[in-house]
């Protein structure tokens, strides 16, 4: 099945090892992905941009929407918590004020485009449970995670606000990586910090208090006998995992959790090759998970 | 309708445990609130519960506590929502804040933070004969956070306090936003340096927690983007927070997505030697594996594009600001 792909800035970026490692495994999921990036679209402005200029925002990630109702191709996977997240509340604004709408529309002349309203950004993770459903995947699991205890991390902005992310509508998307993990073969480890804030945003701002947070998620999943962590957010990676040596220094104690990007365990799961999911690119070494599950790393 | 309130108690005179939880099964109406169901269990089954409670009507702020994990109005929280499947509810104290016994916690932290922002007008010149009035706009624009009940919910939830007991947190930051904004005020600049220095605007993790949580729509992480904005337009443009913000519209504008090398470079300051040193290990560790940002940013296809559409909305804001 045919579909536009928003891969983000960090997959490409802080994260290298997420982007092949997701394009392997939506296409192993039967997608055929058309790369957004590759016609112009932009970053989606991560809420920065937004914090200085929502309208701005508003009119790139129209272009985003434009760009895929072009192709004909309004339906656009996500595989970044902050660019569901920004992606919904932009589209929520747009289309629930068509005056605003025109407005935006306004800016994106001159380029010959136009958002008519149809565009659908939804994270890999949602699609699993909405469109592929449990059962089937299920079916392409070569590899069960039996024995796995994982802890999920959802990263803020595929939780709250809970208004432009629909969940009353779609309450299957609350406890998604929860059923994706089990479904996998894996066991669940539930801690309260799985919807808080990794810290990623305040890094270079304060960063004492965003390795604090790293501290408190990755000690407390840890304490509960978790393995590993998985998250479908690669900011929230950047921190858990790229800033977990600061916090062993700033707890003064061992942790050594193995942060897991979700399309990284779908491709585990898959019988996938650990290398072309890139698991060995990670600060904090994925090697005692790819031995818990019988697999050379 | 039965419902099962699984609820955290805390007696500060028993001596054998520290906190517990204890289930009370009751009968309640379909239209119940979760506070209907935590009196019926004072009056009824044990008397020894402790809750603060007033209005009944999400109007005093005196019931906000946490259920099922999250902060809310235990009067403006429906059984049937908190528990749609029929399972227990949890019930426990708001976060950030010392329990003085079961779902009563102490307010001394909350309103000292709302004191430290001078919550009062502060106009310049000599006083008006009548009132001081201001337009009707910025009267409806503050309405929003005037509606704040000062529950604490927002409080309660904010994970950038739960690492840092010293950030001022959504509350009281919403608070100063309402004078922030308020043409009548005449202390915006002194406001806002206050505000710019460390606990303040830039310590917000952006995390949205106080936005879901506040039952009056005050939305207070907004009103602390909005005073960031504010206070960059106000010349406070040197803190890590306002250069991150600037290196990161920059990189989209110029190549229409994340530099990611160079934003934290771009941050702390190319000549801020000490604080570079400080990527040092952490880039090594990511050079090592691998796990690192092109060296070469490729720009996307028709960037031109992109920059055009920047500055064409800018000039269109600018029009309209005028
Ligand atoms: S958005 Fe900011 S103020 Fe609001 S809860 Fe999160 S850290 Fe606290
Ligand atoms: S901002 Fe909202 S949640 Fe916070 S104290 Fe005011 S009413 Fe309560
Ligand atoms: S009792 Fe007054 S707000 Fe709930």
């Amino acid at each position: 099945m045919k579909i536009a792909f928003w891969p983000g800035c960090v997959s490409r970026g802080g994260c290298p090892e997420l982007y092949p490692a997701a394009k392997k495994v939506a296409a192993q999921l039967g997608y055929e992905l058309d790369e957004l990036q590759e016609r112009g679209a932009t970053c989606t402005g991560a809420g920065v941009l937004q914090e200085k200029n929502q309208f701005l925002g508003d009119v790139l990630n129209a272009r985003t929407f434009a760009i895929a109702e072009k192709i004909n191709l309004p339906d656009i996977m996500t595989i970044c918590s902050t660019c569901q997240g920004v992606m919904s509340q932009a589209n929520k604004r747009m289309k629930s004020n068509p005056d605003y709408l025109a407005k935006v529309n306004e800016q994106l002349q001159e380029e010959g485009l136009q958002y008519k309203g149809t565009a659908n950004p939804r994270h890999l993770l949602w699609m699993i449970v909405e469109d592929i459903g449990m059962d089937k995947l299920k079916t392409y699991v070569r590899r069960p995670l039996k024995g796995l205890r994982l802890a999920p991390f959802y990263g803020c902005y595929i939780v709250r606000p809970s208004g432009s992310l629909e969940l009353k509508l779609h309450p299957e998307r609350e406890d998604s990586l929860e059923r994706v993990m089990e479904a996998l073969g894996a066991e669940v480890v539930d801690f309260p910090g799985k919807t808080r804030c990794c810290g990623f945003p305040i890094l270079t701002i304060n960063e004492r208090n965003s390795v604090q947070m790293v501290v408190n998620h990755t000690t407390d999943a840890k304490d509960r006998g978790a393995d590993a962590m998985v998250t479908p957010c690669p900011l929230c990676h950047l921190n858990l995992d790229g800033y977990q040596p600061s916090a062993m220094l700033q707890a003064n104690r061992e942790i050594n959790l193995p942060i897991i990007h979700l399309p990284q365990l779908l491709g585990l799961a898959m019988g996938f090759d650990p290398q072309d999911m890139g698991l060995k690119r990670h600060i904090i070494s994925a090697k005692k998970v790819l031995t818990k599950l019988q697999v050379a790393a | 309708m039965e419902v099962t309130l699984s609820v955290r108690r805390y007696n500060p005179d028993d001596k054998e445990r520290p906190s517990w939880w204890q289930d009370y099964t009751v009968d309640v109406e379909r239209t119940a609130s979760v506070l209907d169901a935590l009196i019926k269990v004072r009056e009824e089954v044990d008397g020894s519960l402790s809750l603060r409670c007033s209005c009944r009507s999400a109007i005093c702020g005196s019931c906000a506590m946490r259920v099922n994990g999250h902060a809310h109005l235990a009067c403006n929280t429906k059984i049937i929502e908190a528990s749609q499947d029929g399972s227990k509810i949890r019930v426990e104290p708001m976060g950030n804040a010392a329990v003085v016994k079961d779902l009563v916690v102490d307010m001394k932290m909350f309103w000292d933070k709302v004191r430290q922002v001078s919550p009062w007008l502060q106009p310049a010149g000599p006083e008006p004969a009548g009132e001081y009035t201001a337009p009707n706009e910025a009267m409806l624009h503050l309405a929003g956070v005037m509606s704040c009940i000062m529950c604490g919910a927002c409080v309660s939830d904010c994970t950038s306090l739960e690492v840092d007991k010293n950030f001022i947190a959504p509350a009281a930051l919403a608070k100063a936003y309402r004078f922030v904004a308020d043409p009548r005020d005449a202390q915006t600049v002194e406001r806002l340096r206050m505000l710019n220095e460390y606990s303040g605007i830039w310590d917000c993790t952006r995390c949205y927690e106080c936005v879901q949580a506040c039952p009056k729509g005050v939305a207070p992480m907004d009103r602390i983007m909005a005073m960031r904005d504010k206070a960059m337009e106000a010349g406070f443009t040197k803190t890590y927070g306002a250069r991150h913000t600037d290196a990161f519209v920059d990189s989209i504008e110029h190549s229409g997505w994340l530099d990611e090398l160079r934003l934290p470079i771009k941050t702390v300051g190319m000549f801020n030697l000490p604080k570079l040193m400080g990527f040092g290990p952490v880039g090594l560790r990511a050079l090592m594996r691998g796990k690192m940002p092109p060296i070469f940013h490729t720009p996307v296809p028709n960037v031109k594009n992109v920059r055009r559409l920047f500055k064409k909305v800018r000039a269109t804001q600018g029009r309209e600001q005028k």
